[in-house]
């Protein structure tokens, strides 16, 4: 990421603004920083909409649910089961 | 599990194995050897169950003995953070010479809560995830699809917390782009 030098009279504009979503969606940001930054989105038409994108990215990733398992691999993970039960009774640990 | 019964291991097996592909590609050569790596992982999770404490979360564990055995299996230690995808997440052209936007975002955000849209686009944004670089695919998918805590994402592959921010960042930027791009086809 790149370093940002916050200008610390001007406040943000929108291409560093949107360098700090991460940090700020993560909590990382100083105290300063993060004020800064939500005196931007306030200030700001679009940057608000660019956060809630991000937020949205987050969401959208979230409600993913993994592929079922091929058959193929179903069967594999079955044998690896039954196989490692047989160890466990020849072998108890 | 500890009972032990073969339809719960293979649906717990189900559940995380597209995020531990994932995450073995990063250290063998092959798709081939991730998908071993994972078998042997399993074989250490069947093997070590009993013994599990649950001083960390079961998740974490699980990563780690992926992360172990992908390394010994792996012929490549962990790569540092590559330097050549570090440019800023936005292209410089969408703003203008003071840093506002020139080009703003078409506005999408409000849609994706629609059941249908977000269906929709939950299917894309797998595949893009897909074509994300190694190491910000690996992040964004244990903290955004398998909801991992930054902490134990940083556990589990053994990076700071910084760089984790950083891989997460460039993944989710890279993400946004698509989804958007999505959205603007779809108009």
């Amino acid at each position: 990421m790149t370093r940002l030098r916050l200008r610390p009279r001007h406040g943000l504009v929108c291409r560093q603004a949107v360098e700090l979503v991460t940090d700020y969606l993560e909590g990382a940001l100083s105290q300063t920083q993060r004020r800064r930054f939500e005196a931007h989105l306030i200030r700001c038409p679009d940057c608000p909409e660019y956060l809630a994108q991000i937020r949205a990215v987050i969401t959208l990733a979230g409600s993913i649910t993994p592929d079922d398992l091929t058959p193929r691999m179903r069967g594999e993970f079955t044998t690896l089961y039954y196989r490692w039960r047989a160890d466990e009774a020849r072998d108890p640990q | 599990m500890r009972a032990g019964d073969e339809v719960a291991f293979v649906e717990l097996a189900g559940k995380y194995q597209g995020a531990m592909l994932s995450v073995a590609r990063g250290y063998v050569p092959s798709g081939a050897v991730a998908e071993e790596v994972v078998q042997d992982a399993w074989v250490g999770v069947l093997r070590g169950i009993g013994r599990f404490e649950r001083r960390s979360s079961f998740r974490t564990w699980l990563f780690r003995i992926l992360v172990n055995r992908a390394i010994s299996a792996g012929a490549r230690e962990r790569r540092s953070i590559p330097m050549d995808d570090m440019g800023p997440v936005v292209d410089a052209s969408r703003f203008d010479a003071g840093g506002n936007w020139h080009v703003p975002p078409e506005p999408w955000a409000d849609q994706v809560d629609d059941k249908v849209v977000a269906a929709k686009i939950a299917a894309r944004i797998l595949a893009a995830i897909g074509e994300l670089p190694l190491q910000q695919r690996e992040v964004v998918t244990l903290r955004d699809v398998q909801g991992l805590s930054s902490e134990e994402v940083c556990a589990v592959l053994d990076i700071s917390n910084g760089n984790q921010r950083v891989l997460l960042h460039r993944g989710r930027s890279k993400l946004r782009e698509v989804i958007g791009s999505e959205f603007g086809s779809m108009r």
